[in-house]
């Protein structure tokens, strides 16, 4: 089943379209990864996703309807968070926000979206930070706590922008296995914006590569070659595999996304 | 009025007056008021807002004394809501995200305070009564707004209660709120509103001057108490309520302002919490923990 499809799609800010002409879709259960140079528009893709801006052109449908603000099946990770030094409050507490912070009105006695909660935190191995405030945790310690309040109102997709920046190799290591088994065992879908492809390699189903006006989409195999990246782009554009498999894209500079 | 080490009948004693009875009535649902609503502030980091908006509520109230001149009925408490409820909702239209809008509120916040400045020099007169909205005057409230202080109360705590969830969700994580549907806009205006309010009446009791200290600081001391929203929200109003009631009955018998009073035990409350507050912590969270800074966070 297809959970996205767009077609012919343009997206930009008023009269500036930052990329266009993209036709690709995601299936179920998928790892994607969204790669591209700094300002290519890859948080666009997550807005037009969430319902949070139109496309300029083309249609885009998720879950087979039009993109609306609010869908419960959408999990999102955004990268900005208002969490620094000041932040006494405690992980159990965000988390459960997830699920109850959108509902009006008091319930003093429900415990419902409590033990929601807490399941979410086990499931993203943190229980024992449920009690800590988020401003004692780490990097690697706020990222997984974010993706339970994303995964505490079973949503059947995740967009997660740039959980990988600020952590180091060890971290992103594990963060990676962790949003793994989350596609593999919940099937749900996880759209994961990155800025170095490597690290997902071995996860992935399907890249979403955006840059210079243009989307490129398919098995990261098949996407990232030299012939198939200098056909579109319409210039030499070299894709280089070392021997452990790590690919480099030589020829997309970056900034040159801005465009 | 003479103290005696039997507090039960200096309590008794003081409660007999009635401009003590109006001074705790008032008192009471003021320190609540600014306890939940200053729970939000801190939380939405709008300390900012919340000192910028009495400022303005200065300038209000500087407008009704003039405009009381004409219109007898014009008490001050009327141009601090209509100059905090007017300034909150333009500093929300000018700056929708709550995080960097210090540039907006600082404009807002010029621009009325210049309003003042010009209802000031149209009312020669005002000496006294300047002096009171800048410090507070509790002593002096009388029974009318003591009950519309305890209606704007009743609709503070019934409006919190309804947006609670909401409010705290997009307070603390506006950009996941927003894509879940939650209305941040306009729950944004909630809060400046119930700011606006909140600040209009405790100008009444500790003045412009001093609104931190009820607004702002049991808040902030609650922070460090507990790391449970509904906890923290508690012990704020605790807190706040603590400072207001200590600070009238020493007031009472003493010379001295009640709202130097309440500043200073609010701070020294907070300063004791600082200090000692790992030792305090209220829940099961391992307080004395060493903070793990290796990652920056994000």
């Amino acid at each position: 089943m297809k959970v996205i499809e767009a077609e012919a799609l343009s997206a930009g800010y008023g009269e500036n379209m930052i990329w266009g002409g993209a036709n690709f879709s995601v299936d179920q259960g998928e790892f994607v990864a969204v790669i591209g140079p700094n300002g290519a528009g890859k948080t666009t893709l997550f807005r037009l996703l969430l319902g949070l801006q139109r496309p300029l052109a083309g249609s885009i449908r998720v879950f087979g309807a039009e993109p609306e603000r609010g869908n419960p099946r959408i999990g999102y990770v955004p990268q900005a968070h208002n969490i620094d030094e000041q932040s006494h409050i405690e992980s159990l507490e965000l988390v459960r926000l997830g699920i109850s912070g959108t509902r009006w009105g008091f319930s003093l006695f429900s415990q419902d979206d409590k033990r929601a909660a807490l399941s979410a935190l086990e499931s993203v191995g943190a229980t024992e930070l449920a009690h800590r405030p988020l401003a004692e945790l780490s990097g690697g310690e706020l990222q997984r706590i974010f993706l339970a309040e994303a995964l505490v109102s079973s949503p059947d997709m995740l967009l997660l922008d740039e959980p990988l920046s600020n952590l180091d190799m060890r971290r992103e290591k594990d963060l990676l296995r962790l949003v793994n088994g989350v596609v593999r065992s919940r099937n749900v879908t996880v759209v994961l914006i990155a800025h170095d492809i490597n690290p997902l390699l071995p996860y992935l189903d399907r890249v979403i590569y955006v840059a210079n006006g243009k989307v490129a989409s398919g098995r990261p195999e098949e996407v990232l070659t030299s012939d198939r990246l200098t056909a579109m782009y319409e210039t030499s554009i070299e894709v280089l595999r070392d021997s452990k498999g790590n690919v480099a894209i030589i020829g997309i500079e970056e900034g040159l996304g801005d465009k | 009025m003479n103290f005696s080490p039997n507090l039960i009948a200096d309590l008794q004693q003081m409660l007999q007056y009635q401009f003590m009875q109006h001074a705790f009535e008032a008192g009471t649902m003021i320190s609540i008021m600014a306890g939940v609503v200053g729970y939000f502030v801190v939380v939405r980091r709008s300390a900012f807002a919340a000192h910028a908006l009495s400022h303005i509520g200065f300038a209000g109230a500087a407008g009704a004394v003039v405009l009381g001149v004409l219109l007898p009925w014009v008490t001050p408490i009327y141009g601090l809501l209509a100059f905090t409820i007017i300034g909150g909702i333009t500093m929300t239209v000018l700056a929708p995200r709550a995080a960097q809008r210090d540039t907006e509120i600082g404009i807002v916040l010029a621009f009325m305070l210049g309003l003042g400045v010009l209802f000031i020099s149209l009312y020669t007169g005002y000496a006294t009564e300047a002096y009171s909205i800048l410090f507070g005057e509790i002593l002096g409230i009388s029974s009318s707004s003591v009950l519309l202080t305890v209606a704007a109360g009743l609709g503070v705590i019934l409006a919190v209660s309804i947006v609670y969830r909401p409010l705290l969700f997009s307070s603390l994580d506006e950009n996941v709120a927003e894509a879940k549907g939650l209305p941040t806009f306009w729950l944004g205006v909630v809060f400046m509103l119930l700011l606006a309010i909140a600040t209009s009446f405790a100008v009444e009791v500790v003045g412009v001057l001093l609104i931190f200290s009820l607004m702002v600081t049991p808040a902030a001391t609650a922070l460090h108490l507990a790391s449970r929203p509904g906890r923290v929200l508690l012990i704020s109003v605790l807190i706040a309520l603590f400072s207001t009631w200590v600070g009238l009955f020493i007031a009472f018998y003493t010379p001295y302002p009640v709202s130097f009073f309440i500043t200073a035990i609010s701070f020294s409350i907070y300063l004791l919490v600082r200090r000692f507050h790992h030792h305090l912590k209220i829940g099961p969270s391992k307080a004395g923990e060493p903070i793990d800074h290796a990652q920056p966070g994000p």
